[in-house]
């Protein structure tokens, strides 16, 4: 509504925030740091690893460059997507006839994208992405409607067309390529495990699990995880992973499985919980967008191509150290780009 | 316990052995027998009949219309209030939940109005709930509801304070400390509430039915006893043909009114009732599921733009509601409870409030419409706007909202439960009063009944000394 007031107050908000997160920093950003050092290094040696062989997960300026990867049915790459290009096909004309984007997105990821009650907006680094692509398809003063969608609805509202995109920290996963295409990678992420700081029994993710309630996000791959290898855990979905934060407070579970980015952003808003073992898995966070609009997926590829240039100064590490650096150090740039054709 | 057999022939009476129990009773009979074949003894014995027939029809009469009377008193002190207790209860409830998520809305900190409304919404609320559990008078159901409201209303408001102060810091914790203290509310609460009231009002009917019951026990008594009176006169009159027995003539009086005081005093106190519930009670229900109705409709359309784009089930949830409280839309005029309530109300006192509900949900609409058409275009500012007011997203001040719509309704029915109530109480009242002095004045006159046979009896009995 009053969008000189709204930066105002945002300016005011974050050097506020910013002695209380210090104060916590130790452990956490500590277990931030090494997530996503680990992230970087140690898991492409791994075996579980999908993307060791074409794909450079290190990130750095100047390093993200693209590769082209071969696709077969393996699903060695997910995170594999199309060249980019400005052309507008049809799905780009629709957005540009509607005259509108819509996105789905979420209120309640700190950081990413999430209600700020003293303005009301949406705000975080996944909206910051939103605008970019938004100015890139309808111009300056492009018009976006934000869907906040829960996070077993992505694939759905996609499906229905009910949103032209997913931008909600949404990993790409073999499974979910098959259902709705995803842009290049723009964040690199892995699950990590939250529990309180004191008066936990739970270690890592192994058997101190067991017979414990655990929660996550209904539809997430927390959710595949633990399903898959629950420890013994009982395994409590909840619509959002924000739920999860409230349910650990009031004791109903002993531990919240989500990606390390969230975990972090949950651990910003409660200096009693940090981020325990190492990431579990190596995941990358996607532009969704419906599998036909094929010409829509390459232009947020180009959008993203412009949005990783720069270096230090790109606009993806502006948007990284307004939002992230705090909670989430240590990363030096953006995915390099894989594409499969 | 083992006896000798010789011991427990003794205790069982051998047959050699005249009974002594049983020559008493046969003595008596005898006695009676020989009685009743002299003039004197056969009137010694209708006196006595007819005596105990009168105070047994009194006794009966009284016993039956106090518990009847205490039935009428307790439909206007007791349970119609309690019931009326549980809807507000629930009512509470439900709005101090509505006002917490509209709160929500609110960029920044929650206006002082806002906060002051949920406060009085729970303590409204709490201050009810122990009303509740002090009248609860033994029935388990009550208690059984009471406790869990007890228990859960604390939790509730400590959920909604924790999402307070994470709003208060710029988090959005808040949010999700609110959505789970709505799942409370709708899951836990709002239940327990409707489950008391419908206990509640359970009992209202039972107290309806148990003052409304005929008392036919009293009547067949009073019939025969007026009978035996009669009978007893007539074969007076056979007999020695003195037309008037003077103490049986006024005890037939007095049996006689009696019987006609219990029969059209009763029947005044069934019909006031039955007009309290017509006139007051019908009423009340309606109008307390109409605000209940539009506080779900508010509160769901203040969830629709809570939860921003996933909201389609809070907008049927609305849609749904707001049928129930107004009918289908696009129809002409009232529907629904509104137009129950309309029809209902039988003077122009109880109809003005509700017809000022009525045009309150019309305009509640029409603005909804464009809220929610606002809403699907995406203009979610001016969707916000057109609900809570503020700017909309051309920067107008929208001063025309939902919210006020809400409020005018709320007001209007408020005044027709006011309204009502007085109603009820007045016509609920008079039922009582039909009834009073019944089952004393049964009992004197029944004692004056049985005096007065008597007296007619021993006259007779006189004349043959």
């Amino acid at each position: 509504m009053n969008g000189s007031s709204g930066t105002g107050r945002s300016w005011r908000r974050l050097p506020h925030r910013r002695p209380r997160l210090r104060g916590w920093g130790g452990v956490a950003a500590m277990a931030g740091a090494c997530a996503v050092a680990l992230t970087a290094t140690v898991l492409p040696l791994l075996p579980c690893d999908a993307a060791s062989q074409g794909a450079q997960p290190s990130q750095g300026p100047g390093l993200a460059r693209a590769q082209q990867v071969s696709v077969d049915d393996s699903c060695a790459h997910p995170e594999a997507s199309l060249r980019p290009s400005s052309a507008s096909g049809d799905a780009v004309r629709r957005i540009q006839q509607r005259g509108y984007l819509a996105v789905g997105v979420d209120q309640n990821s700190y950081l990413w994208g999430y209600r700020d009650p003293e303005t009301g907006q949406i705000v975080g680094f996944d909206i910051d992405l939103v605008k970019a692509i938004a100015k890139d398809v309808l111009g300056g003063d492009a018009k976006i409607v934000y869907r906040t969608i829960p996070t077993d609805q992505r694939i759905t509202a996609l499906q229905q067309h009910s949103v032209d995109m997913v931008v909600r920290t949404m990993s790409i996963t073999c499974a979910r390529i098959k259902q709705v295409a995803f842009s290049t990678a723009y964040f690199e992420v892995g699950q990590q495990l939250l529990v309180p700081k004191t008066g936990t029994s739970v270690t890592g993710f192994n058997d101190s699990l067991n017979a414990k309630p655990v929660c996550a996000a209904s539809g997430s791959t927390a959710e595949a995880l633990l399903e898959s290898q629950s420890h013994g855990a009982q395994l409590l979905r909840v619509p959002n992973q924000l739920d999860c934060l409230v349910r650990l407070q009031l004791g109903q579970v002993d531990a919240v499985l989500t990606d390390n980015a969230l975990a972090a952003g949950q651990a910003a808003q409660d200096p009693a919980v940090h981020l325990i073992g190492q990431p579990l898995t190596q995941e990358t966070y996607g532009v969704a967008m419906n599998l036909g609009d094929t010409d829509l997926v390459r232009r947020v590829n180009k959008v993203l191509d412009d949005y990783r240039a720069g270096g230090a100064n790109s606009p993806w590490m502006q948007s990284y150290n307004k939002w992230l650096a705090h909670n989430l150090p240590g990363v030096t740039g953006p995915p390099a780009p894989v594409y499969k054709d | 316990m083992t006896h000798t057999p010789t011991s427990g022939s003794t205790v069982s009476g051998p047959a050699w052995l005249p009974g002594p129990r049983r020559a008493a009773w046969a003595e008596s009979v005898d006695r009676l027998r020989d009685a009743a074949t002299t003039e004197p003894g056969r009137l010694r014995i209708i006196g006595a009949v007819l005596a105990l027939l009168v105070l047994v029809f009194g006794a009966v009469t009284a016993w039956q219309i106090s518990a009847r009377s205490t039935a009428a008193r307790d439909v206007a002190t007791r349970s119609e209030p309690l019931s009326a207790d549980a809807a507000e209860i629930y009512r509470s409830l439900a709005d101090a939940n509505t006002t917490a998520a509209g709160g929500f809305l609110v960029s920044g900190q929650e206006p002082a109005a806002v906060l002051r409304r949920y406060q009085n919404d729970v303590h409204t609320a709490a201050q009810l709930i122990a009303n509740a559990a002090a009248n609860s008078q033994g029935s388990a159901d009550t208690q059984n509801q009471v406790t869990l409201l007890n228990e859960q209303l604390p939790v509730y408001t400590g959920l909604v304070e924790t999402a307070r102060a994470n709003n208060r810091q710029g988090l959005p914790l808040g949010g999700a400390y609110l959505r789970y203290a709505n799942d409370q509310m709708n899951g836990t609460l709002l239940p327990t509430a409707k489950k008391l009231y419908q206990v509640e009002t359970g009992r209202l009917h039972d107290d309806y039915a148990a003052a409304e019951s005929l008392p036919w026990a009293a009547w067949g008594l009073g019939v025969i006893a007026l009978a035996g009176l009669v009978w007893a006169q007539r074969r007076t009159y056979l007999r020695t043909n003195r037309v008037f027995n003077p103490g049986m003539l006024a005890g037939t009086a007095a049996a006689g009114l009696a019987l006609v005081w219990l029969v059209v005093g009763h029947t005044w106190a069934r019909v006031d009732l039955g007009d309290s519930w017509d006139h007051g009670g019908k009423s009340l229900q309606v109008l307390n599921q109409a605000r209940i109705g539009s506080l779900q409709a508010r509160g769901n359309e203040n969830l629709t733009l809570v939860a921003r784009g996933a909201g389609a089930a809070y907008e049927d949830a609305y849609e749904k509601g707001m049928t129930t409280l107004d009918g289908p839309r696009g129809q002409k005029g009232a529907g629904g409870l509104l137009s129950e309530a309309l029809s209902l109300a039988d003077d122009s006192g109880g109809r003005t409030p509700v017809q000022q509900a009525v045009d309150g949900v019309a305009e509640w609409r029409s603005r909804h419409a464009v809220a929610n058409g606002d809403d699907t275009n995406g203009d979610y500012d001016s969707a916000l706007a057109y609900v809570i007011g503020g700017k909309d997203s051309s920067g107008k001040e929208i001063t025309q909202t939902t919210g006020q719509s809400f409020d005018a309704v709320d007001k209007g029915l408020q005044q027709a439960v006011d309204h009502e109530t007085g109603e009820f109480q007045q016509t609920a009242g008079d039922a009582r009063d039909a009834l009073t002095g019944l089952p004393e004045g049964a009992a004197v006159l029944a004692v004056l009944a049985a005096a007065g046979a008597v007296l007619g009896i021993g006259r007779r009995l006189s004349e043959y000394r």
